[in-house]
């Protein structure tokens, strides 16, 4: 458990130089947005703190509530511009045009807070925009290997969650800091300008407010933390205990699971209650405070008034503002993890982008026909010296079929990946019409191969597109000859939707069989000169297993083709007959000229194809 | 039982500290309502001569006050939400004892997700429900009616403006929250959407690859990352309305107090004291008259969610379990199975075992072998009670299973199902899940038994070492054997290996066969396997095929039969061969 709270939330720096300058670049574009956003902040923050000063005035110089009532301070001071530039106003009067400049900065509060909270958000999904296209543009880049060694989860986590980090950090954190530091240094302005004494009373409550705000906000996280560990584990136990409840039924576990799980939910639900005490401390303690603040205002700023050194205006100004300048202080405080979050998330994001790719285009020259494939003395290891292939050496002229043979893990399924350039052999080379294949454009290279795989990856989408893949260059027709060809057409036409029927997530609802018709269909939409076919080992009924020969025969017709082969009439028509074993080709040739030579090729034969033979003969 | 009544039932359990909690809210409630008062006194006392004396007593008094209301304010959060956390605990104990009760087959049609989401964040909406939602009402209505209550004396014509805003702020919340909630999730959703397709993307990466589909894929994505950034434009909006709107109505409030207060002190009719208090009075009221709209859709979305749950709630438990009489004597493990035919679904198609007899004595061993979906799985469950055979199918010691109490009957058992599934807990949890009883030695015992020692002995922590995610890996075969050491452990009258070897090497197989056979006295075994070699020394040998027996005998018969038996075996031999060969 102690581990999983370490990884949790791990506290690391809030503002880290070279990762903020690199942040900032992303802000470029926006600059005018974001310089704009700022000062609307201070607009908006003027506004805010205008209106009780406003009606502080308005008594002092209009309503004077009581007898000898005389402006004083600021208020004077406006009495007497007032009067040099020759406006004279009865009472009544002044208040209207006061409530008239109250109402106004209301209004105007209004218009710039929309503008600013409008433009702010937008700029803050603008960046995220980028950031996003930047990292999913890259991840379209990688190479195949960093796939294999990092989880999709976690790739996922970068686009998702840590983008997120980054926009709270652009929107609540960056330009909320402005205003509310500007609302904050807003009201010490004005109340210095009325009083500085009264001022230097109140404001010696702040450290306090400051103190409980980082203790609470302390507490809270830690506490908060632990909810979250223990919610975690909640979840997890549920999880797997949900998976498995047929295991926990049969071993007649049910009452201790029940036990465990109480014990969990019981820590739980004391996190929280530990948790209660932060909040249940923090906001009376605040309340408590802020009268304490108003206390000093009444019995100090009372005297003042006594003396006439206040007016009382002036006194229902921090009356007012006495009440507003603990949230901005408090908020303050909050920021701090909002961009500490973000540093955490900006650090991984950026490790991301930085990632080398290694596999890129070395030449220009682009492919359009195919000749001939060689494989030159290759060897192969996706880790160090774990060869999975061994001074692999053979070649495929124009038009001819071959057949990869042998064990799982043999390694022919990374002779297929390695001639698309999924990966670059470590030693040896892959020759395509004599040139070394890294001498051409990647998208040239692929576009040479039709590919089908084992897993039959379909994507969400319609049918149709599944098969086109999305592509521009493939329209209706195209998808629609290509499914009609592999005889995929006829289950496709039953489907509610036909080709416009929904495929849902990695093909759930279509059979095996289907799936591999839908491939098919896709390998001939594209068209290449060169079929790359890993043929699938799961067993199908006999009539779906009739269409698929037939659409294998049809894929081939015409073309180059390397297949990894499980279906003996597909071995049969081969040309060349590769048997890998652990790595290395061990027999080659036509079916009959193997099974002449009594090898591994035989047996490999009679394991797989005893019962075909049986049947068919 | 209706959603409201289990809810009513839950509250009454904790009627005494909600009872406590709301008399906190109303002390704070009042001494939080006298402080305006207090200020406008003294206000009013500036007016006239005052000494400084009484200025601190004034001052003083609202610290007391102000603490006062505070202590209570501490106590009311405490008693409420903590109440509330607890009836959370004790409804989330009470969904997992349900869900410990349903049937399997209730798991079979429902997501794991959905279930946990209920468990979690369903019940994490009705507790917000139960806990801040009726706290936030309770006090705003104190507040806002104690407030009015005062201004009225103050100043009639101010007070019922100020309470015209009432509804009016509640209302805006209400509909802009519920508005602001909704768009919310539709933005969360088009983002589950992108999210969807970028997991696609990475995981279909080879054949984005192969079809040279990056720029297309890279314009798709940001096709829909605008569209994104559109659909947020419109919620970005929503909330930018939302929160000057607010902060401007509240403004008017008090612009409206100052209009009409001044021109009220100008006539003489309000004291400057109380103009202090009227505004005070309105700060006071404006979190209760936010906190009133928000309150209504916590309300709505923790009754939804209470109706969610309560639809789990309404599934019946399994009422099979406990029936049967429960048998004294120790268990022998004859099984017979007479004429048994069984189908998931009667209804529709070919029943998945057909016409089933087989009599097995104490002490034997069954192996049974044939094609995946030949409904050796669907025989165990049965056996196991996983699902209910027809009646006076299966007999146990002479007695038809469904009489017997299903505790009972999985005490006799000791399975290893086909998916091997374990807890990420220490091996030792995990072998102690077959009997909690189990003495260390017995544990060690058992995965000494299963072949496990010299594996365990490799572990960091040795069978202390956790699995799974927080701890290590375990290979395919490690996984087994840790299911046999937990079958074994529960020393059953009768052991299941449901193809439990099938990841094990054919050398480890061997000796945990024979080690099994060491212990098989007394107990009966049914070996489920796709390899000749863990079934070869059984007493009977069954072959299935779409649901019925084909063939049956020992290794010697079947081979000399020459049938699915015969050929699976040869098959066999020759890839252990080739193996050899490497």
């Amino acid at each position: 458990m102690a581990d999983i709270e370490k990884h949790e939330d791990e506290g690391g720096k809030a503002f880290d130089p070279h990762l903020a300058r690199r942040l900032l670049r992303y802000l470029r574009p926006y600059r005018l947005r974001a310089t704009m956003s700022v000062v609307l902040v201070i607009i908006s923050s003027l506004t805010e703190i205008a209106g009780p000063a406003i009606i502080a005035i308005a008594v002092d110089l209009f309503v004077k509530p009581f007898a000898g009532a005389q402006p004083v301070g600021v208020s004077s001071r406006i009495a007497e511009w007032l009067a040099a530039h020759g406006w004279t106003m009865t009472p009544l009067q002044g208040i209207d045009v006061a409530a008239g400049l109250y109402f106004a900065t209301l209004g105007a509060n209004f218009v710039v807070l929309y503008t600013q909270m409008v433009m702010m958000n937008l700029m803050g999904q603008y960046i995220m925009y980028d950031l996003r296209k930047e990292i999913f543009g890259h991840l379209q880049k990688l190479d195949i290997q960093y796939f294999d060694r990092n989880p999709v989860g976690r790739l996922m986590t970068r686009v998702t969650t840590d983008v997120d980090a980054l926009n709270e950090m652009f929107t609540a954190g960056f330009v909320a800091i402005f205003g509310d530091i500007f609302v904050l240094l807003g009201i010490i302005v004005v109340l210095f300008w009325m009083n500085w004494r009264m001022a230097v009373v109140l404001f010696s409550i702040t450290p306090l407010i400051l103190l409980v705000s980082i203790w609470f906000r302390r507490g809270a996280r830690v506490t908060y933390r632990q909810v979250r560990v223990r919610i975690a584990a909640i979840n997890a136990f549920l999880q797997e205990h949900i998976s498995g409840m047929s295991t926990v039924q049969l071993f007649n576990r049910e009452e201790k699971e029940r036990e465990k799980f109480d014990g969990l939910n019981a820590r739980h639900r004391d996190a929280n209650i530990d948790s209660i005490f932060y909040y249940a401390v923090f906001y009376p303690l605040i309340e408590l405070i802020e009268t304490v603040g108003i206390a000093l205002i009444v019995w100090y700023g009372g005297g003042q008034v006594i003396r006439g050194t206040l007016s009382i205006g002036a006194l229902i100004a921090f009356f007012t503002y006495a009440q507003r300048f603990y949230e901005p202080i408090s908020d303050l405080s909050e920021k701090y993890n909002i961009l500490q979050a973000a540093m955490a998330a900006s650090e991984r994001v950026f490790k991301l982008l930085d990632t080398e790719v290694w596999i890129k285009d070395e030449g220009t020259l682009e492919v359009n026909h195919l000749d001939s494939i060689e494989f030159k003395n290759v060897w192969f290891a996706y880790n160090d010296d774990d060869w999975v292939l061994k001074n692999v050496s053979f070649a495929v002229q124009r038009g001819e079929r071959v057949a990869l043979v042998g064990h799982t893990g043999a390694g022919k399924t990374t002779v297929t990946a390695l001639l698309q350039r999924f990966y670059d052999p470590q030693r040896g080379m892959i020759l395509i019409n004599g040139l070394d294949i890294r001498r051409y454009t990647q998208a040239s290279l692929r576009a040479l191969f039709a590919v089908v795989q084992q897993d039959f990856f379909l994507f969400t989408g319609t049918v149709a597109q599944n098969i086109s893949l999305g592509d521009p260059r493939i329209g209706e027709n195209a998808v629609r000859e290509a499914a009609t060809r592999v005889q995929a057409d006829r289950f496709i036409s039953r489907l509610p939707q036909q080709y416009q029927s929904e495929v849902r997530e990695r093909g759930a609802g279509f059979s095996v069989g289907e799936k591999q018709l839908l491939s098919f269909a896709r390998a001939l939409a594209f068209n290449p000169p060169v079929l790359v076919l890993d043929e699938a080992t799961s067993s199908i009924d006999t009539e779906t297993e009739l269409l698929i020969q037939e659409a294998i025969q049809a894929l081939m017709e015409g073309r180059t083709s390397i297949v990894i082969a499980h279906r003996l009439s597909t071995i049969r028509s081969a040309d060349t007959i590769l048997v890998f074993h652990h790595g290395e080709i061990r027999e080659r040739g036509t079916h009959d000229e193997l099974m002449r030579i009594d090898g591994l090729y035989r047996k490999l034969y009679e394991i797989q194809y005893r019962e075909t033979v049986a049947a068919t003969a | 039982m209706s959603p409201l009544r289990r809810l009513f039932y839950y509250l009454d359990r904790h009627r005494a500290s909600l009872l406590a909690g709301f008399v906190c809210i109303a002390i704070s409630g009042a001494f939080s309502l006298a402080k305006p008062m207090i200020v406008g006194n003294a206000v009013n006392d500036l007016v006239k001569v005052v000494t400084r004396g009484t200025l601190i007593r004034y001052g003083l008094l609202l610290i007391g006050v102000a603490a006062v209301e505070g202590l209570f304010l501490f106590l009311q959060r405490r008693i409420i939400v903590g109440a509330s956390r607890r009836i959370e605990f004790e409804m989330r104990n009470d969904f997992y004892d349900h869900l410990l009760k349903l049937p399997v087959r209730y798991y079979q049609e429902q997501r794991t997700g959905d279930l946990m989401s209920r468990a979690t964040s369903d019940i994490g909406g009705v507790r917000t429900l139960i806990g801040p939602a009726v706290m936030y009402t309770i006090n705003s209505l104190i507040i806002v009616s104690g407030a009015f209550a005062m201004m009225i004396r103050i100043d009639k014509t101010l007070a019922l403006i100020s309470l015209a805003a009432v509804p009016v702020v509640a209302v805006m919340v209400k509909t802009f929250g519920e508005k602001i909630h909704v768009r919310y999730k539709a933005v969360q959703d088009y983002f589950g959407d992108i999210s969807a397709r970028v997991q696609e993307n990475l995981a279909g990466v080879r054949v984005v690859r192969a079809f040279g589909q990056e720029a297309n894929e890279r314009e798709i994505f940001g096709r829909m990352n605008r569209e994104y950034v559109t659909r947020n434009r419109a919620q970005i909006r929503l909330t930018a309305t939302f929160y000057p709107m607010l902060h401007g109505l509240i403004g008017v409030m008090y612009g409206i107090v100052f209009l009409l207060g001044s021109r009220r002190m100008l006539a003489g009719q309000l004291s400057i004291g109380d103009f202090v208090a009227l505004q005070f009075y309105l700060g006071r009221m404006i979190w209760p008259l936010i906190a009133l709209g928000w309150v209504i859709n916590l309300y709505q979305r923790g009754m939804a969610s209470m109706v969610r749950l309560h639809e789990v709630w309404s599934i019946p438990p399994d009422v099979l379990r406990d029936a049967g009489t429960p048998v004294e004597e120790k268990p022998r493990g004859d099984i017979d199975i007479r004429d048994l035919t069984f189908g998931y679904a009667p209804a529709e198609g070919r029943p998945t075992l057909r016409n089933i007899n087989l009599q097995v004595q104490s002490g034997e061993t069954v192996g049974i072998v044939g094609r995946t979906g030949s409904g050796k799985s669907t025989l165990l469950a049965l056996l196991t009670r996983t699902f209910e055979p027809p009646p006076e199918t299966i007999f146990i010691d002479g007695r038809p299973i469904e009489s017997i109490p299903l505790r009972q009957l999985r005490e006799w058992i000791g399975m290893v199902p086909q998916e091997t599934f374990l807890f990420s807990e220490s091996i030792a949890e995990n072998v102690r899940f077959g009997r909690d009883t189990a003495s260390p030695d017995e544990i060690t015992e058992s995965t000494d038994l299963a072949g496990l020692t010299s594996d365990v002995a490799s572990f960091p922590q040795g069978l202390e070492t956790v699995i799974g995610e927080r701890g290590i890996t375990l290979s395919g075969g490690q996984k087994q054997r840790t299911a046999i050491a937990r079958a074994l452990v529960r020393e059953p009258t009768i052991l299941i290996l449901d193809d439990a070897l099938s990841a094990v090497d054919t050398a480890t197989e061997e000796r945990i066969l024979s080690a099994l056979r060491d212990i098989r006295k007394g107990r009966t075994a049914l070996i489920v396997s796709h390899r000749v070699s863990s079934v070869k020394d059984a007493d009977h040998i069954i072959v299935l095929d779409e649901g019925k027996i084909v063939e049956r005998g020992t290794h010697d018969t079947l081979l000399a039969h020459d049938g699915y038996y015969a050929d699976l075996y040869r098959r066999q031999t020759l890839e252990e061969e080739l193996e050899e060969t490497a």
